[in-house]
């Protein structure tokens, strides 16, 4: 149970943000349930790659007999929140317009694109 | 340097030539302005005999596999590793090929157009460097054999392409397409490295072809394909995840949309590469195929109803995007619920892929024609409602007949290219299933109507005296479209020869999951 916590959270997290995308009609809060959505699956890559009792993967340091834990999954971790902070920038400047335009972050009062 | 050397390397510098060129271009556009649009168009001519040079070699050799930073002469699998291929590879295949050839014609023919139909606005350095970048990760997600790899070209694809949609903007309107597309594209893409990193738990490895030949059907692969189907049916735009192709689409200029069509459809590139070359053979039931045509028969219907009202011309373009979305996936489709059956798939499946995969790259082509000719019509009138064209015919000669060529292969009239294979696509599913492939002839004649509408409203009538001073476009521009034309036409004429030499070692490489497998474990440099 205790080893399956991290999942768990990852789930829970992953409901969150769902919830936050579809459900709110502030853009900035549906910016912030999708990195609530990337925090969750960063976290289940870092999970994958724990390992009970395992240390930092650095081959050149590390000692005898000693499991590490995965450096794969940590470097796509690194990855994505790299690139997770390149989309928020992006579309946090589109809101940025959006408002200057239009007034307001809400997707509502928006001038619908279809009409 | 020799010819030998760049040769080896062309799957290097199909990446490495658009990146070098796209951050360059604000250099020289900073230093030497005058000669900045040459550059750019320079860089993507490069970039594009690259990509057509390489599709050759594969159709010639056969799989392309590369492996990035290994000594030549070293397998995929380094001695030390324990038979996991650790290093970052391209794998080339029949079917990348067929990709990398269309993106590499619509990605220039595009550029001789942007640098004239943007000449008039501001910050164009950037603006052509995105698009490098764009045409980067366009290049990189058809030809990775990384999973992770997949995963990042595809997150530069979409912030390029959302950043180029809104950058001429047009308002507040095109801020909020843009952001409708990336907020969609990102809730995709984090669907697909979940699903990545469920695969990863399970067989300790990124490489395509290393999970292909462990799979097996449990549920947790059941649950990674779900989100791998529905993270790239974003990306492509299918129904039911369309909603930011339309929006974004019309809002976006018009040349950018015209290679978007082509960014999306490499969305359809991984869809068929992880349904066939990832999991392939562990299908047993039709169930798969009969999702993935469902998904197709509701694109193309529902595009096209969506369609006939619209009044934006370019909306009107972009819901019949969606639609034609849908017969590459009924196509696709067909061949996957056969796939187990070698007699019902030499029978009909093969043809189905067949058609499938053709109409993707006859699609890039009159999509693109299409968009770039009612670009044309924009740029000169200004105006985007249809009501309010009418008569441009007698100004805008060329654009006119380009536009006629694009909205009848569209619609899937002889001899143009929509027509071979939309052919191949009624044959194939009329087999499979008559009623599928009466939906199709319905949705074509639907298309039909809609497109000789929009040809009425906006050409044909008595010229208008606001329209008088409209001249025809400039040659740049018309070379861009008549580039098009020209493979709509001649693709049109002699389809036979495209589906043999093209097409097949594409269908070929996707039916053959076992040569996939083969040919990255066992190749190398």
């Amino acid at each position: 149970m205790i080893a399956n916590l991290p999942f768990i959270a990852v789930a829970v997290l992953i409901g969150i943000g769902f919830a936050m995308v579809l459900l709110k009609r502030n853009m900035i809060k549906m910016i912030m349930g999708l990195g609530i959505l990337e925090a969750a699956v960063n976290l289940f890559l870092v999970s994958l790659g724990y390992r009970e009792g395992g240390i930092a993967p650095i081959f050149t340091s590390a000692p005898e007999g000693v499991e590490m834990v995965m450096p794969t999954v940590q470097a796509l971790t690194l990855t994505n929140i790299v690139i997770g902070v390149a989309t928020t920038a992006l579309m946090l400047s589109f809101v940025m317009l959006i408002y200057k335009k239009y007034g307001t972050v809400n997707a509502d009062e928006m001038r619908r694109l279809k009409e | 340097m020799n010819a030998d050397v760049l040769l080896a390397n062309l799957p290097a510098l199909l990446i490495a030539i658009p990146l070098f060129g796209a951050f360059l271009t604000p250099v020289i556009g900073r230093f030497l302005p005058s000669i900045r649009d040459a550059w750019v168009i320079l860089a993507s001519f490069v970039s594009s005999v690259v990509a057509i040079l390489l599709a050759a070699q594969v159709y010639a050799k056969g799989t392309i596999v590369y492996v990035f930073g290994a000594a030549p002469g070293v397998g995929t699998i380094p001695a030390d590793s324990g038979g996991i291929p650790i290093r970052i590879l391209f794998a080339i295949d029949g079917f990348g090929a067929l990709m990398l050839i269309s993106a590499a014609i619509v990605s220039f023919a595009v550029i001789l157009y942007l640098t004239l139909s943007q000449s008039k606005r501001s910050y164009r350095s950037e603006f052509y460097a995105l698009y490098l970048l764009l045409t980067a990760g366009i290049f990189g997600m058809v030809s990775t054999g990384d999973m992770f790899n997949f995963f990042v070209f595809l997150e530069i694809n979409s912030l390029a392409a959302s950043a180029l949609i809104a950058y001429h903007r047009n308002g507040g309107l095109a801020a909020e397409g843009a952001l409708k597309y990336l907020i969609v594209n990102t809730v995709g893409a984090l669907m697909i490295l979940f699903a990545i990193g469920l695969l990863y738990a399970q067989y300790n490895s990124l490489n395509m072809a290393v999970i292909a030949s462990q799979i097996s059907l449990t549920s947790l692969n059941i649950l990674a394909l779900v989100l791998f189907i529905a993270g790239l049916a974003t990306k492509a735009g299918a129904v039911p995840f369309h909603f930011a192709t339309p929006d974004a689409y019309s809002v976006a200029p018009s040349g950018i949309t015209a290679l978007m069509i082509v960014a999306s459809q490499a969305g359809l590139y991984g869809m068929f590469r992880i349904l066939f070359s990832v999991y392939g053979h562990v299908f047993t039931s039709e169930t798969i195929g009969w999702v993935i045509i469902i998904l197709g028969v509701l694109s193309m219907f529902i595009g096209v109803t969506m369609a006939i009202p619209q009044k934006d011309i370019k909306r009107l373009l972009s819901y019949h995007a969606v639609s034609q979305t849908g017969y590459m996936l009924l196509g696709v489709g067909v061949a996957l619920a056969v796939l187990g059956d070698i007699a019902l798939t030499d029978a009909f499946g093969r043809m189905a892929m067949e058609g499938g995969l053709f109409h993707i790259i006859n699609h890039a082509m009159y999509k693109g024609l299409l968009f770039l000719a009612v670009g044309a019509v924009i740029y000169r009138t200004g105006v985007w409602n249809l009501n309010e064209m009418g008569g441009l015919g007698h100004k805008m000669k060329w654009t006119m007949i380009f536009f006629l060529i694009g909205a009848l292969a569209i619609a899937g009239i002889p001899p143009f290219n929509g027509f071979a294979s939309k052919l191949m696509i009624y044959e194939s599913t009329f087999a499979f299933n008559p009623a599928l492939a009466v939906i199709a002839m319905v949705v074509s004649i639907l298309t039909l109507a809609s497109f000789m509408k929009v040809f009425h409203s906006v050409f044909m009538g008595p010229q208008l005296p606001e329209y008088e001073k409209v001249r025809e476009v400039p040659k740049r521009m018309l070379a861009g479209m008549a580039i098009l034309a020209f493979f709509v036409v001649a693709f049109g004429l002699v389809p036979d020869l495209v589906v043999n030499t093209l097409v097949a070692p594409a269908a070929d490489a996707l039916l053959n999951q076992g040569q996939y497998i083969a040919s990255v474990l066992g190749g190398g440099l």
